[in-house]
């Protein structure tokens, strides 16, 4: 279980140290709303809760209550409002802060909250006894507490110190007062920044480094702070204010501010801001030096003026609306903006036809136009995928708006725009994944094909009957477990069989260029192609499609191929050994002397509505940019010359985006364990159903490497990490299968229908990360507790992506394990079904977002690639299964 | 054995096996069918003039009829209970009040621990192998420190955190003096009550000098699967979780089929030992003791619960009996604990 600050109203708010961050609603206060001032000193309480009501409404996780005015009695003030409150569940559902700076105000108000409320503040500014008395009684109070950066000398200014401060509150907390780490709150003092004096310019930079070391020198501890007070010297100028506060809090929240006391109202998205403002924002908040020598704070007080007057939505940069229509349409659809999308589309409808023109030709001119920009920026690697579909986002959009027009006009005329061409498109039978080819479906649509989707676990039959049908001038097949490999050579052998023509595009994580020549592309007399990712697709598909470039494209390939095929079956890879030889080799641990842990928890267990905010904490987000098609290392992609823009807009984009999923419990993920009793025979690894080990409740058939190994390197199977029955020794074995894409379904039709594949394609992407990350946690939870031989492991995130861990969990179907057989008597020995996952008939898992596989315990349980296996092995296998093996290592 | 001694065993068996708390009081001092001259007691007891009407005040009976509750406790320990409850659910000069017994408060409790710890420590002697501890119970009260009496006036409360911090820890001294080993605060249906009976027991062990394991019990009162102060089951673990109690769980209110849902978030959550005693059902009129689920169909229900990993402290609560208390133990004896999530730690930090 994470350490988490766990607070509650009527319902909990987990904020654990990756947690998102925590808008914290500040117009509950006297101090800082002159609006709510004036309803409590009126003593109109029931227009001071509705103030409330509308925070929570507009989003706030929390409310800050303070009542430090002068004219009231502040503690009759605090605990009339808190009592009010409380009677209201749209408003007490969420977690309160008692904000004062009395401590008497404090205490009044933490004895009327029912739930965990944070106190804001206390600080050392009267020394470490009273520090440490209040910090004891919040404890005993049950509430989380806000420190403030402020000592016997007064409040920090400096980053130094800022930084001994929070150190020496931090030990005095935790050592002293027993107070837990994860309550401790610190606000290291959000001071006015471009004031013109020159010794406030280096406020904000303080704060957000005093944060960075806060979340990097004390564990746990969390960091806040009131973030109106930064631009406080443009009180007046709200739309300058808004992109301070939102530059601000983009780097604060980067370095790990926690929480903020902010106007949810008042925070724009920090890509939305005009550049030019942003830019002189940017340049005050982190104190830039300029080389032109200008003063930062001058720069922006210059600026700042043009949008004195304006309102807020004049902060946008709207200079683009002023251009001529297909200019519009043009910046749209690079910046993939939709707002204006189907007004500016309508105008270029109306300008055309007023033209004598057909509603077709906005497409075809200047959409296209503007879809060219983008693809040439997209060939030139000055865009990416994620920006490349969020204009296909626009383009449908704006096709969308022109659809009735065109139906009516072809109605009309009997003419009908042409395509560059028709493409049928298909995830294969037995396969689920189809992120890949929707990216692809996007690009090709951008570029001006007609793709029609058949979606995913599509037979063969289908696919051709729908390209036959339809015209079609391509088919592409995609998948992404192995099994899908066989089924296209079977789709390519259908085609033959049909006399079909049409060229194939083979695409998928597991496929390649070796594999497409050699096995796919040999059943088929029409040309195979591979197209390994989603940029190569419109290059492949117009150069199939073109009337001069066709041929020789298809000569090259052809070509290509063939010489692919010699290679291959001139090298056949490395020597064999024979089967037998290979288990003379294998890894030989010391059972005599080694005692498996018994598992705590012998049998199964089922985990039902994984906490999502926890399992976001686990996230390895690397491969979350290849799926975008980004690469390099995470997080060192996000600084990366090139894509780290695209990088870490996406990213934005994701965490954005997960945050809903959290937040709305968009999706469920469920999962099942087993932790067996379990000995090896043979290559083989038996798990028993109980401790007599007699009864078999799963054997799994596993396959041993069989290429020359180094001198000392043992041939390794996985069966090898277990103890061999006749050994003696009582050992075990654990299986998962988890999943995060429960009820995907309803939030993808609600995107497919606004035409939205950018935000189908995230969320699908993020499902798969959340399934990765529950196995990841799961298995965590299962060496620390259920079977508990690791119940002192205490790794981070990174470390557990980094896999420093005792222990492996290989899955059926990666290279330790290939065959992807075993996966259905995993499920039915896991009772899958029961928690609404199941494998279809060629082992894919339902939902797509799954992970499943085996726990083993061994310290010396290692990866490794089975890689390719003899023909006495395929024969032995088959044997021992007394089945032919499904899948074998290519 | 030291106070220290007892917690530390305490938590071993709790992570050996599953214990079991006992049944209803209540059910079972009913079924005495003890009239007004029962409730004062003989004339020693000094209750023979008192104004009010005594009759129903079931913690009295520790001073006025102490072989009644004794044999009760007799009865549950008998049945299998490892750990039994003080009889003193309204021991609080709150709940007093109603009989203006304010004064008797700090007697009763006292008296209700000395009568526990004597049969326990009787049964520990008889069946060494299985020792039993005595739960010092602090109830609700009959107020609410959430929720305002008074429908034109949301405001307002009748009574205040600081009047209960006083009476808890009043009644908690008179506890920890009469022996019990660990303090449940039970049927928690406003989760300020509960605080505040926390805030009392950690002055109390403070001006004492002294710690014991706490229980915190909620109750989820109706299938919206809330506190009647409207909290959620997760919330209500947050809000008491500062107290580091030793287990954490659910009672009464609704019968263990209904409370399902509960038990399970709340095993999930709780990095501490989850505790569950459920009602004989729900209510039933017609039925002697008000309730009418049979022993084994509890036991059951229970049962899974163990079996699915939720618990480490089953019992009953209204309408339980010692034939429900012994068909619970013979229900889970042979069922492993539920195992507490570990939170990491501080230095695990990156």
């Amino acid at each position: 279980m994470s350490r988490a600050m766990r607070l509650a109203g009527l319902e909990p708010l987990t904020i654990g140290d990756d947690a998102l961050f925590v808008n914290v609603g500040e117009r509950t206060n006297v101090t800082g709303s002159r609006a709510f001032a004036k309803l409590i000193l009126a003593g109109d309480y029931a227009g001071a809760v509705e103030v409330a009501r509308q925070q929570v409404q507009n989003g706030a996780q929390m409310i800050d209550v303070n009542m430090d005015e002068a004219m009231l009695d502040s503690k009759a003030a605090m605990v009339r409002f808190l009592n009010l409150i409380a009677g209201e569940p749209d408003i007490a559902r969420v977690s309160v802060m008692i904000d004062s700076s009395k401590w008497a105000v404090i205490e009044a108000g933490l004895k009327c909250v029912q739930g965990k409320p944070v106190v804001n503040s206390i600080s050392m500014k009267e020394g470490e006894a009273e520090f440490l008395r209040q910090a004891r009684l919040v404890r005993r109070y049950g509430a989380a507490a806000i420190v403030m950066a402020f000592d016997e000398k007064g409040q920090a200014d400096t980053f130094e110190r800022k930084v001994d401060i929070c150190r020496r509150a931090y030990e005095l907390l935790t050592r002293q007062a027993d107070f837990p780490p994860e309550d401790i709150v610190f606000d290291p003092n959000i001071f006015a920044i471009a004031t013109g004096i020159e010794e406030h310019n280096n406020y904000a930079v303080d704060f957000i480094n005093a944060t960075r070391w806060i979340k990097q020198h004390l564990p746990h501890a969390k960091v806040s702070g009131g973030v109106s007070n930064v631009s406080f010297s443009f009180r007046g100028n709200d739309p300058v204010r808004e992109a301070i506060h939102t530059v601000f809090l983009y780097h604060a929240i980067k370095a790990g501010m926690t929480m903020g006391i902010v106007n949810a109202g008042q925070l724009g998205v920090y890509d939305d801001i005009d550049p030019e403002l942003r830019e002189r924002v940017e340049d005050v908040v982190l104190n830039r030096k300029r080389a032109d020598g200008e003063s930062p704070t001058e720069r922006l007080v210059a600026f700042a003026e043009t949008y004195k007057t304006a309102g807020k939505h004049v902060v946008e940069d709207l200079a683009w609306r002023n251009t001529d229509v297909e200019a519009r349409l043009s910046h749209a659809l690079v910046k993939g903006i939709t707002t204006y999308i189907v007004a500016d589309t309508e105008e270029a409808r109306r300008k055309i036809e007023a033209q004598g023109g057909k509603p077709i030709q906005v497409i075809e001119g200047p959409l296209m136009a503007g879809m060219n920009v983008v693809g040439d920026l997209f060939g030139a690697g000055k865009m990416f995928l994620p920006q490349v579909v969020k204009s296909a986002r626009v383009m449908k959009q704006a096709v969308g708006h022109l659809i009735p027009f065109i139906e009516a006009e072809k109605a009309k005329s009997g003419d009908a725009g042409k395509p560059k061409g028709t493409i049928v498109m298909a995830t294969v039978k037995g396969d689920v994944h189809d992120i890949g080819k929707n990216i692809v479906g996007v690009v090709l649509q951008c570029n001006n094909f007609d793709v029609i989707d058949l979606g995913v676990m599509v037979p063969a039959q289908k696919i051709l009957d729908v390209a036959r049908e339809r015209n079609a001038d391509l088919v592409g097949l995609s998948g992404l477990i192995t099994p899908s490999l066989e089924e296209m050579a079977h789709v390519a052998h259908e085609m033959q069989r049909l006399g079909m023509v049409q060229p194939l595009l083979i695409g998928g994580a597991t496929t390649s260029r070796v594999h497409t020549a050699v096995k796919i592309a040999p059943n088929y007399g029409g040309v195979t192609v591979y197209v390994p990712d989603a940029s190569r697709a419109v290059g492949v598909a117009s150069k199939l499609l073109s009337g001069e470039l066709k041929d020789g494209y298809v000569a090259e390939v052809a070509a290509d191929y063939e010489k692919i095929r010699v290679q291959h079956a001139g090298k056949k890879g490395p020597p064999l050994i024979s089967l037998a030889a290979a288990r003379a080799n294998a890894l030989r641990l010391d059972w005599p002397h080694y005692l498996p842990p018994r598992p705590a928890l012998i049998g199964r267990r089922e985990i039902r509505r994984a906490d999502l905010a926890e399992l976001a904490r686990f996230i390895d987000w690397g491969p979350f940019f290849q799926t975008w098609e980004l690469s390099g290392p995470y997080p060192a992609i996000l600084d990366d010359p090139v894509v780290g823009e695209a990088a870490r807009n996406v990213l934005a984009d994701g965490r954005a985006m997960l945050k809903r999923i959290v937040e709305g419990r968009w999706l469920i993920a469920n999962g099942s364990i087993a932790l067996l009793p379990a000995n090896s025979i043979g290559d083989d690894i038996e798990l028993y159903a109980d401790e007599a080990r007699k009864s078999v409740a799963l054997t799994w058939y596993n396959l041993r490497q069989q290429n020359e190994r180094p001198a000392g390197k043992p041939n390794y199977c996985l069966a090898d990490f277990v103890a061999p029955r006749d050994s003696g020794v009582a050992d075990y074995l654990g299986a998962f299968a988890v999943t995060a894409g429960l009820g995907i379904e309803k939030k993808l039709a609600e995107f497919e229908a606004a035409k939205d594949d950018y935000n189908a394609i995230m969320l699908k992407a993020l499902a798969d990360r959340l399934a990765e990350a529950f196995a990841e946690w799961l298995h965590m939870m299962v060496r620390r507790e259920y079977w508990g031989y690791a119940s002192d492991e205490r790794l981070d995130a990174a470390g557990l992506i980094r896999e420093e861990y005792r222990g492996i969990r290989p899955a059926p179907g990666y290279p330790a394990c290939p065959d992807h057989a075993v996966k259905a008597p995993l499920f039915d020995l896991l009772r899958a079904g029961e928690i609404g996952m199941s494998v279809t008939e060629n082992y894919a898992m339902l939902p797509a977002a799954s992970v499943s596989g085996f726990y083993f315990a061994h310290p010396e349980a290692t990866y490794f690639a089975v890689g390719r296996i003899g023909d006495d092995q395929a024969a032995d296998v088959a044997r021992r299964s007394s089945a032919p093996v499904a899948q074998r290592a290519v | 054995m030291t106070t220290t001694d007892k917690t530390a065993l305490l938590q071993r068996l709790l992570r050996e096996r599953i214990l079991v708390l006992d049944g209803a009081m209540g059910t079972m001092i009913q079924a005495e069918k003890l009239d007004e001259a029962d409730f004062r007691g003989p004339p020693a007891c000094g209750l023979s003039d008192h104004t009010h009407d005594l009759k129903g005040d079931n913690d009295l009976l520790v001073l006025t009829q102490p072989a009644v509750v004794a044999a009760i406790h007799d009865a549950f320990l008998e049945a299998g209970a490892d750990i039994i409850e003080t009889n003193t659910f309204n021991a609080t000069r709150i709940a007093q009040s109603d009989y203006r017994l304010e004064a008797k408060v700090r007697d009763i409790n006292f008296a209700a621990a000395r009568i526990a710890r004597e049969r326990a420590d009787a049964w520990t002697a008889r069946t060494p192998d299985k020792p039993r501890f005595v739960a010092g119970a602090l109830g609700p009260t009959n107020r609410t420190a959430t929720i305002s009496p008074d429908v034109n006036d949301p405001g307002f409360r009748n009574v205040s955190f600081d009047e209960l911090v006083a009476a808890y820890g009043e009644a908690i001294d008179g506890l920890i003096d009469g022996g019990v080993d660990l303090l449940l605060v039970e049927t928690v249906f406003d989760t300020l009550n509960a605080k505040a009976a926390l805030f009392a027991i950690d002055e109390a062990f403070d001006r004492r000098g002294t710690r014991l394991p706490i229980i915190v019990s909620g109750t989820i009162t109706d299938a919206s699967g809330r506190t009647l102060s409207g909290q959620t089951t997760e919330a209500f673990w947050n809000s008491v979780r500062h107290a580091r109690p030793l287990a954490v769980g659910l009672n009464c209110a609704l019968g263990a089929a209904l409370m399902r849902p509960y038990i399970e978030e709340l095993s999930r959550v709780a990095d501490t030992f989850v505790s569950c005693y459920p009602n004989a059902g729900l209510p039933n009129p017609m039925s002697d003791t008000g309730y009418d689920e049979a022993p084994a169909t509890t036991a059951a229900l229970v049962a899974d619960f163990a079996a699915n990993g939720f618990v480490n402290i089953v019992g009953g609560c209204c309408g339980t009996t010692p034939a429900h208390i012994r068909a619970i133990v013979e229900a889970v004896k042979n069922l492993p604990p539920r195992i507490v999530p570990v939170e990491e730690t501080a230095d695990a930090a990156a």
